[in-house]
């Protein structure tokens, strides 16, 4: 078999090799059930380790006849009244043969079904014949070896045996035997009350559902399952072994956790984390870990359950202890690091500062194993992402900083030339360690300034970052940049590191081309780096940017909308002429005026701020005004006249403060009456800041230029007597008693103004 | 030491000797391979070793600082009284800042103007969290420290490394390749600096015996991972021929031949020299040891006579039994049952490792290596009658057991009075008489009769109670008022003068012929001292008269015979469990760290 490396006498060798296995099958169908047990052993034995054989059986159609068997059996009690109840009881069957066979010892009538069973179902009727005439001595037979005990059990644990060991093949075996619907008669086979044989079920099953070809919504269709296997967890400890390994596999929504939690989950499953074995012990831990994650419900109820007197908590803080197996100390630190992000414990309990978090910081040390290094980095990135305590201590603690490091040194330059599986390992797990790093990096980083400091002095870390930013993996990508807008919240970083190592660059590039999650990241650290005092707004600018997040602000996720635009604004604060035309060219008046209108309130502000940045300074004002001002005067009635929020208000009055403030523009205001009587509603509203907004408005409006034109002049004293017209003047005088010192302010500049 | 003057001081606190006594037990649980008379732990700060600027106070745990404090010439350390003794393994102290000053220095090691800046000499400064190594340049480390925070050290011996610990938090390994013999330091700058050491009178806020538990099972991991190389296959074989040294070393006879049967190996010493061994150490368990150095000198002839050394510390120890009134040469004489002497509170066997301390022991811990007494519980009696072993034991050893049983009680010295027609039969009468010492030991130690079974006898529930209660009644008369020199009998009384003289006379023998010996002479001079009082047992030396002192005799003579016979004097078991223990020592005494956590006692159950 070992030729089949030769590729032109493929085809013919395994034609040979299902011909050597096709008695295996064969055998199967033997009418004697002694040569069909003899058969299923066999074919166990030559499966075992053997992925060719184990293809080969299942492309000659060993799985139904497995499940046949298997069934058939099953229905036994059935069988057993049909058979017996017809010809047998009145037949030839020997009397204390029929009532050994009557009895409700499962194992004794297996013998008959058995016999029964093997005889095929064609063959029943003659079987009853045969089992009239001979099936005395065949009884006895079988009874008298060591069948006798084991009986029908016997053949149908040995065919879940070999279907398990099927399923110990590979990803393709496991499909096969999905479609020949293995799962369904596995879990009706768990009704069987011997143990022997539900525990062979429960390995297979067991070995089905962890493969991740195997849809996990297969143990939920049947609502009696879930309750049937948490009963069958005080069976022994195999059962607990197996089923919390099936759970914790299938249990990937709420909803799973939510059916889990509601069968008792929990009840059922937390006196085993003091089972003797080890491994129960473990894959309960596992399954706690699982129901845990983001599962409020779930962690709270965790706090409350005592295992032998103690504490949940106290238990797996316990488990955390240095000299127990990582796998044991890692997991509990998750199941610790879920109940404290749940909410269930607090983030300053010791368990979590003195015990959880040292754990998780152990697993990112060299001695850890790579796999546990990513499982440790990311959990403890969850654990202090909202916590900046959390975060500063573990920025101390083992140097954490300068151990992560340490992720980006594989492969190693030693694995390349030495040893090629211990390349191809670190290249598997290279981009998991790096994502993992970054992700650590930026949780690490995300509030705390001299953090920040910390992380970008170390070695390499921009470079790394920049390099992470077009990496081909997208998660490392999606890391890299959450790594970047997390040290992009640094003024000082922006200054420095961000602008030296021109982050911008590869941030744009990853701005063309992404998936909306890394849009998102890598829009809202466009965002920082695109304020005013960063050295990389310049060429940003440059590079074209506003077309793309002219673009973004028409996509359909809402925080992309509120990055493009957000931005947008940042570019637009202090921008020279040119800039803003482009923006609003870009843009244009029709998706602005959409913006506006937006459901989502920080779209909406956001936008605001960009026309607000847009109308500043004067001669910007009067230019923007004489070519938008229609629209812009429609917009701002608008929203001064909808159901929006104060600060939102604020902003257009705000707004409204700058159009007042150029030259022409001017006119656009006193011209609309409406919204001059806008702005009186609002200097007499009961909010102080919407009333300093309004004011410094009508303060725009009246005030007088020094040195100004004797036409201005004129225009000002128009205003000023149309605003007194109004009733402007008694409203400020009122405003000037008003209880708001700004307020007040404001109200007595604007007054001088009209008398001056 | 200074400890001790402020420990006197305090003496009446009782909140001080609690917290001594705390210390005390955690230190014994933290560095438990630390043997504190070769190197004392740490415990508080020295007033000695220490710069004048700096105070103490608070059993001189407190330390604060009076000096100027104007610049780095004025700092000032004190350090520890002992150094780090390397058999801690992991050693760790921590440090509370009670009030800050401007800055703050905290170091390890010797005396020096700035813990950390002078050669050999490491520190982790408060002011800047940077860490000072054999320099005056820092290297950025931790976090800066203040008022309010705990800073631990730990400074690992077993890969020579040290980090600290900032509110029980690890801030990671500061130095590596660490010189031994460090001393905890602590080293202040500024006016109002107070800092608390704490070398273990309080629990520690890090978590140090988690961390030590890795360490541990780290190197118990490395041990049982240690490549055996070729040997490995024989495993079985070696660790088989130990036991079964053991047993025959021990004299347990049956129980080495069933042993030998059920793993099919062969024992080097013929059976007859292993009973006769049995037989001698027996009786000078029993105290009897005239009758031992009797049959001594009947089975191995010349054997004593080229041991006098042995030889006269036999005939001392048979002085000593002669007052004790055990000896045969004096009980001849006393009334009283001579199973009341017998009750020897230990077990026959010579326990080589506690039996001495405690006589309950061996029955209660039903895997002591004294398997011959007090391992089968008495129910199961007959189920050992099916091993031919012990059966075949029994047939070619006792004549009736129970009629012997009567004649002890008849407080007749069977070997003595008793006429005897030949040696075999002498040895035969000898032998199950020893059979019902052994019932006797057994007996008074807790009342279990399967000491039967490795003799193989098989006696009547009811004749054992009766030994029991005979058995009481002479431990009773022991305790109140039999207890007399020789039994109080006149005539042994003179036995006794009469022996005395004979051994001094041999003594005079002795050095004429191999000059003087201390050693002779103090045990002469100890043992007559015994009679100078009028109750030995309650004197200054009468120590002499336990029956545990019968041990180290019992020994001796047995790796005599063992040696004569060509035969190693000491079970190889032994040999291997002395070997990894002073293994273990010698570790600590080279400042091996791990040696901390490779005790010889971790791996015996």
């Amino acid at each position: 078999m070992a030729c089949l490396l030769e590729a032109p006498l493929r085809i013919s060798v395994l034609s040979e090799v299902t011909a050597t296995s096709r008695h295996y099958v064969d055998r199967l169908f033997h009418p004697d059930p002694q040569k069909v047990l003899q058969g299923v052993i066999d074919m166990k034995n030559a499966v075992i380790g053997n992925n060719k054989q184990k293809a080969n059986l299942i492309v000659l159609g060993a799985v139904p006849r497995l499940l046949y068997l298997l069934q058939q059996g099953l229905s036994s009690s059935e069988l057993k009244t049909e058979v017996l109840g017809s010809e047998l009881r009145t037949e030839v069957l020997g009397s204390e043969l029929r009532t050994e066979v009557l009895g409700s010892e499962l194992r004794t009538e297996g013998a008959v079904v058995l016999r029964t069973e093997v005889l095929g179902s064609e063959l029943r009727t003659e079987g009853v014949v045969v089992l009239g005439s001979e099936l005395r001595t065949e009884c006895v037979v079988l009874l008298g070896s060591e069948l006798r005990t084991e009986g029908a059990v016997v053949l149908r644990t040995e065919c879940v045996v070999v279907l398990g060991s099927l399923a110990m093949g590979t990803e393709n075996n496991i499909k096969s035997l999905v479609d020949c619907h293995i799962i369904p008669a596995l879990l009706q086979g768990l009704v069987c009350p011997d143990l022997i044989f539900i525990e062979a079920c429960l390995r297979c099953l067991r070995t089905v559902f962890i493969s991740p070809v195997t849809p996990v919504q297969l143990l939920y269709t049947d609502p009696t399952v879930i309750p049937h296997l948490m009963s069958l967890l005080s069976r022994s400890p195999r059962t607990q072994d197996y089923i919390t390994q099936i759970f914790s596999h299938c249990c990937k929504t709420p909803e799973h956790q939510t059916v889990l939690f509601n069968h008792g989950a929990i009840q059922n499953i937390a006196p085993m984390l003091i089972s003797l074995s080890y491994k129960v012990r473990m894959q309960a831990l596992k399954c706690f870990s699982v129901l845990a994650y983001e599962n409020t419900q779930v962690s709270m109820t965790l706090v409350n359950v005592l295992v032998d007197g103690d504490l949940l908590s106290q238990v797996f803080v316990r488990m955390l202890q240095r000299d127990l197996p990582i796998e044991m100390q890692l997991t509990a630190a998750k199941c610790l690091t879920y109940m404290c992000r749940a909410g269930a414990i607090r983030t300053d309990d010791r368990c979590i500062v003195l015990k959880t978090l040292p754990c998780l910081v152990r697993m990112c040390s060299k001695e850890r194993l790579l796999e546990e290094r990513v499982e440790g980095a990311e959990t403890l990135a969850y654990l202090m992402e909202p916590d900046v305590e959390l975060q500063r201590i573990a920025s101390v603690t083992d140097h954490l900083v300068a151990m992560l490091a340490d992720y980006f040194k594989y492969p190693s330059s030693v694995s390349a030339i030495t040893d090629i599986k211990r390349l191809d390992h670190d290249l598997k797990h290279a981009h998991e360690l790096r994502q993992a790093a970054f992700k650590l990096y930026a949780s690490l980083g995300s509030n705390d300034e001299d953090i920040r400091k910390k992380i970008t002095e170390t070695e390499n870390m921009m470079d790394r970052i920049v390099s992470g930013l077009s990496e081909s993996s997208i998660k490392v990508r999606l890391a890299a940049v959450r790594c970047l807008h997390s040290l992009s919240r640094s003024v000082q970083q922006l200054r420095t590191s961000f602008h030296d190592h021109a982050v911008w660059k590869p941030l744009m590039k990853l701005l063309q081309n992404a998936p909306d999650e890394v849009l998102v990241m890598a829009s809202s650290t466009l965002c920082n780096l695109l304020l005013e005092f960063s050295p990389s707004k310049e060429p940003i600018l440059e590079s074209g940017v506003v077309e793309l997040l002219c673009s973004l602000t028409q996509s359909d996720s809402p925080a992309l909308r509120v990055n493009g635009i957000w931005a947008l604004m940042n570019m637009a604060f202090q921008a020279d002429q040119k800039v803003k035309g482009e923006i609003v060219r870009a843009l244009g008046t029709e998706q602005l005026f959409r913006l506006l209108s937006d459901p989502d309130t920080n779209v909406l502000m956001k936008t605001l701020g960009l026309l607000r940045n847009l109308l500043s300074t004067r001669p910007h004002i009067d230019q923007i005004m004489s070519s938008h001002g229609k629209q812009i005067m429609q917009a701002v009635t608008l929203i001064l006249e909808g159901e929006h929020s104060i600060e939102v208000k604020e902003q257009t009055l705000c707004i409204l403060a700058n159009i007042a403030d150029g030259n022409t523009a001017k006119e656009l205001i006193m011209t609309n009456d409406d919204i001059l009587q806008k702005i009186k509603y609002y200097m007499g509203h009961s909010n102080a800041k919407l009333q300093l907004a309004a004011t410094f408005c009508i303060s725009n409006l009246i005030w007088n230029e020094e040195g100004s034109e004797a036409d201005a002049m004129t225009g000002c004293q128009e205003r000023q007597d149309k605003l007194r017209e109004l009733g402007f003047v008694d409203i400020l005088h009122k405003l000037t008693q008003a209880l708001d010192p700004n307020l007040c302010e404001r109200a007595k500049t604007a007054m001088q103004h009209y008398l001056a | 030491m200074a400890e001790l003057g402020a420990g006197s001081l305090l003496l009446g606190d009782p909140a001080f000797n609690y917290q001594e006594a705390e210390l005390n037990e955690r230190l014994k649980r933290l560095y438990p391979a630390v043997n504190e008379d070769e190197t004392p732990l740490p415990r508080s700060w020295s007033p000695k070793d220490k710069y004048s600027y700096i105070g103490l106070s608070q059993n001189n745990l407190r330390v604060h600082y009076k000096g100027h404090g104007k610049n780095h010439k004025d700092a000032a350390s004190v350090r520890a009284t002992h150094p780090i003794p390397a058999a801690c393994g992991i050693y760790y102290f921590e440090v509370k800042i009670v009030s800050k000053g401007l800055d703050f220095l905290s170091s390890l090691l010797p005396l020096s103007p700035i813990p950390g800046w002078d050669k050999h000499s490491y520190g982790y400064h408060g002011d800047d969290g940077h860490s000072f190594c054999s320099s005056g340049t820092g290297q950025p480390y931790g976090p800066t420290f203040t008022t309010g925070d705990v800073i631990g050290c730990c400074v690992n011996l077993i890969n020579n490394t040290c980090f600290y610990t900032k509110n029980g938090i690890s801030l990671g390994v500061a130095f590596t390749d660490l010189p031994p013999n460090l001393y905890p330091t602590v080293g202040l700058q500024t006016p109002g600096e107070i800092v608390d050491a704490n070398f273990g009178q309080q629990p520690f806020v890090f978590d140090i015996e988690d961390y030590m538990s890795e360490w541990r099972a780290k190197i118990h991991g490395m041990i049982a991972r240690f490549p055996i190389g070729e040997r490995l296959g024989e495993w079985q074989a070696v660790l088989q021929n130990m036991v079964s040294t053991y047993l025959v070393h021990h004299g347990y006879c049956a129980t080495a031949t069933a042993f030998a049967r059920a793993t099919e190996t062969l024992i080097q010493e013929d059976q007859t020299s292993i009973k006769n061994r049995q037989r001698i150490q027996k009786l000078v368990l029993a105290g009897r040891v005239g009758e031992a150095i009797e049959a001594t000198q009947q089975l191995y002839p010349g054997l004593l006579e080229h041991n006098p050394n042995l030889l006269f510390m036999l005939k001392c120890r048979q002085f000593v039994e002669m007052v004790n009134g055990t000896d045969s040469e004096v009980r001849c004489f006393s009334v009283r049952s001579p199973k009341s002497q017998d009750s020897y509170p230990g077990s026959p066997s010579l326990s080589p490792r506690h039996g001495a301390t405690n006589p309950n022991l061996h029955s209660a811990g039903a895997d002591s290596p004294t398997c011959s007494n007090g391992v089968t519980p008495p129910n199961k009696n007959k189920s050992h009658n099916k091993y031919p072993g012990v059966s075949s034991a029994s047939s070619s050893s006792s004549s009736s057991p129970s009629s012997v049983n009567y004649s002890e009680s008849n407080s007749t010295d069977s070997t003595k009075s008793q006429p005897h027609s030949g040696t075999s039969n002498q040895e035969e009468t000898s032998d199950s008489e020893m059979e019902i010492e052994a019932e006797h030991y057994t007996n008074g130690v807790a009342e279990n009769p399967s000491a039967r079974i490795m003799n193989g006898t098989y006696k009547h529930q009811e004749i054992l109670q009766a030994q029991d209660i005979s058995l009481g009644n002479g431990v009773a008369e022991d305790s109140c008022a039999s207890r007399q020199l020789c039994g109080g009998n006149q005539a042994a009384t003179e036995r006794m003068i009469q022996f005395g003289r004979e051994l001094q006379g041999l003594n005079e023998q002795l050095c004429r012929e191999y000059g003087k010996n201390v050693t002779h002479k103090k045990m002469l001079q100890d043992a007559f001292s015994l009679l100078a009082y009028s109750d030995p047992w309650n004197c200054p030396v009468g120590q002499q008269l336990d029956p545990m002192q019968r041990e180290n005799i019992c020994s001796a003579l047995n790796s005599a015979i063992l040696e004569s016979q060509n035969l190693p004097k000491q079970p190889p078991l032994m040999l291997a469990l002395g070997q990894a223990t002073e293994c273990v020592q010698l570790m600590a005494r080279v400042r091996s760290g791990s040696c901390s956590f490779a005790r010889v006692d971790n791996f015996l159950h």
